[in-house]
């Protein structure tokens, strides 16, 4: 059994659906990565999967209970870190995750070995006695993630967990997710996409509330056109020879003209098949006394293919 | 029953965490000694009675208890932490009874810092002690039912402030259901028997029972239902919003 599911949900709110018919499962040891631009609906969704919101139709469950019909059950296996990590500003960081573990039946002493074991963990000893107003944005989102983890759940919902950390903090919020991802289904919703390749075994992209793809980080990348593509820069202003050269060999889509700045032309090449090779382009340049300047593989990044998945939907 | 200790000595100890409910007891005493002493003529009286206190709790509390409920509910909206709240393992009622009697239990704070006043007029005469307990008693209750009132309109606002004038004029209406200003606007529309029951909603008649002495049990069970009911709207304010 799937431990998060989501089955078609829709959330309307007026004439405006924010989240237009999402389905997906996540299975234990899956981090899956919420993508889409903001104001895609990642956090509504987010919302509806932790029986924040009521979805307008269709059905969010955490291991198998409805997270609207059966919400104890559900909040029971569930740990979630809303939008922007609130917490209660006027507490200390050991009220407020003592509060918290209260709340989730834990008695005392387990509440007390609990948070001896995330102090460590998380590293919330230093502001430990701090009221959670006099906390740093990074400390803020730590003590987020900490009451998201108090009781242990199986289900992660994390809504933006690196948002405003530094490098340092980000790094250290991907370890701790990395850690703890063999245990657990996760769910993390970014617009920051190298973290998808640093955490994430999955993403979905959503925009204007719909999927777009769900898929592995690896699969996105070999995605878009440009995968695979051949920049060339030759040393002349007049790429026609060269253009007219490579366009009739076999294998070959399309070339453009990337740049043509003082005397030099960057060419991109592409080639679904990956036929013919950046070497034997190379070759038969040469061949024609085409001075080729400089020559790479395109890699593509996780950007273009968002943004071209995401243009798209909006086109 | 724990979630609803929790969360109400959560919220019990927030109204300190800030000078705000120093303030807000320092005015409420400050008013209320105020207006006994100089505007009934406390001393001018010649009688060791309280009523001439108690006279002033529906007016004092129309402003004053909007003002202790108004962040039980709008505070957590605008901070995001309802989100926090409404995804623990509890029911909606267990937090909001536990709001609720943080607030009560603030009021009762309120009201016990005036019993220097109940020792002074025992020094000064033989008040009848009974009718003063009962009137302590019935303004709690009436500090109750403007407070879950209050609380539930909270529930539907993220602005403190709108909680504070929505509550407060909802308030004003049932302190003065009893009075032709609000039973003239009913009676020209509506039957006898609707313009009976907005009479009878007048927190000014049933807490003027009530301070005559006798604990007089139509009052306490309106004051109670009432108190329930507001309770009960709470809970639905928050089905409500998580469906909007």
């Amino acid at each position: 059994m799937a431990l998060v599911e989501a089955r078609d949900l829709v959330k309307r709110f007026g004439s405006l659906t924010a989240v237009d018919g999402i389905s997906f499962a996540v299975e234990r040891a899956e981090v899956v990565g919420f993508l889409g631009p903001n104001g895609a609906g990642k956090s509504t969704a987010m919302k509806i999967i932790s029986g924040f919101l009521e979805p307008t139709s269709g059905q969010a469950f955490i291991e198998g209970y409805d997270s609207h019909t059966q919400p104890i059950e559900a909040r029971r296996r569930l740990g979630y870190l809303p939008e922007g990590a609130p917490a209660y500003a006027d507490m200390s960081v050991a009220d407020f995750l003592g509060f918290i573990a209260g709340m989730h039946g834990m008695s005392k002493r387990q509440a007390a070995d609990r948070l001896a074991e995330l102090v460590e963990r998380i590293d919330l000893a230093d502001v430990w006695n701090q009221r959670i107003d006099s906390l740093s944005k990074g400390f803020k989102r730590r003590v987020g993630i900490a009451q998201a983890l108090v009781h242990d759940p199986d289900v992660l919902i994390l809504d933006e967990p690196t948002d405003g950390l530094d490098p340092n903090q980000k790094h250290d919020m991907r370890e701790l997710i990395r850690s703890i991802a063999p245990q657990k289904a996760i769910v993390i919703s970014t617009h920051i996409l190298e973290e998808v390749e640093a955490v994430c075994t999955r993403a979905i992209i959503i925009a204007k509330g719909r999927m777009l793809a769900d898929a592995t980080p690896a699969e996105l990348l070999a995605r878009p056109q440009d995968a695979g593509a051949v920049a060339i820069t030759i040393a002349t202003g007049d790429p026609r020879r060269a253009i007219e050269l490579i366009s009739v060999q076999p294998g070959i889509s399309k070339v453009d003209v990337a740049e043509r700045v003082n005397g030099v032309t960057r060419l991109l090449v592409h080639a679904p098949q990956s036929r013919p090779t950046a070497a034997e382009l190379a070759g038969i340049l040469r061949r024609s006394d085409i001075a080729v300047a400089e020559m790479f593989v395109q890699r593509v990044s996780l950007d273009d293919v968002f943004r071209q998945i995401t243009n798209g939907a909006e086109n | 029953m724990r979630p609803t200790l929790l969360v109400f000595r959560r919220e019990f100890a927030a109204y300190f965490a800030t000078p705000v409910a120093a303030v807000f007891l320092i005015v409420f005493l400050a008013l209320s000694a105020g207006l006994t002493f100089f505007m009934t003529g406390f001393f001018d009286r010649g009688q060791a009675d309280l009523s001439g206190f108690f006279f002033w709790h529906p007016w004092l509390f129309l402003v004053l208890m909007p003002a202790i409920a108004m962040r039980l509910w709008a505070e957590e909206r605008r901070s995001g932490t309802i989100e926090l709240l409404m995804t623990l393992p509890v029911q909606p009622w267990q937090i909001v009874l536990g709001k609720w009697l943080a607030a009560w239990a603030f009021a009762a704070l309120a009201l016990a810092l005036t019993t220097p006043l109940w020792i002074t007029v025992n020094i000064l005469g033989s008040p009848d002690n009974g009718v003063i307990f009962a009137s302590y008693i019935g303004s709690w209750l009436m500090a109750g039912s403007f407070l879950a009132l209050a609380a539930a309109i909270s529930a539907l606002s993220k602005s403190q402030v709108l909680a504070f004038i929505g509550a407060t004029a909802v308030s004003f209406l049932f302190v003065m259901a009893g009075f032709d200003l609000v039973l003239s606007a009913v009676r020209s529309w509506a039957p006898g028997v609707i313009v009976d029951a907005v009479r009878s909603m007048s927190f000014l008649g049933h807490f003027q029972r009530l301070t005559e002495g006798v604990l007089e049990l139509p009052s306490i069970i309106f004051f109670v239902s009432l108190i329930a009911f507001c309770l009960w709207l709470n809970v639905r304010a928050i089905e409500v919003k998580k469906a909007a």
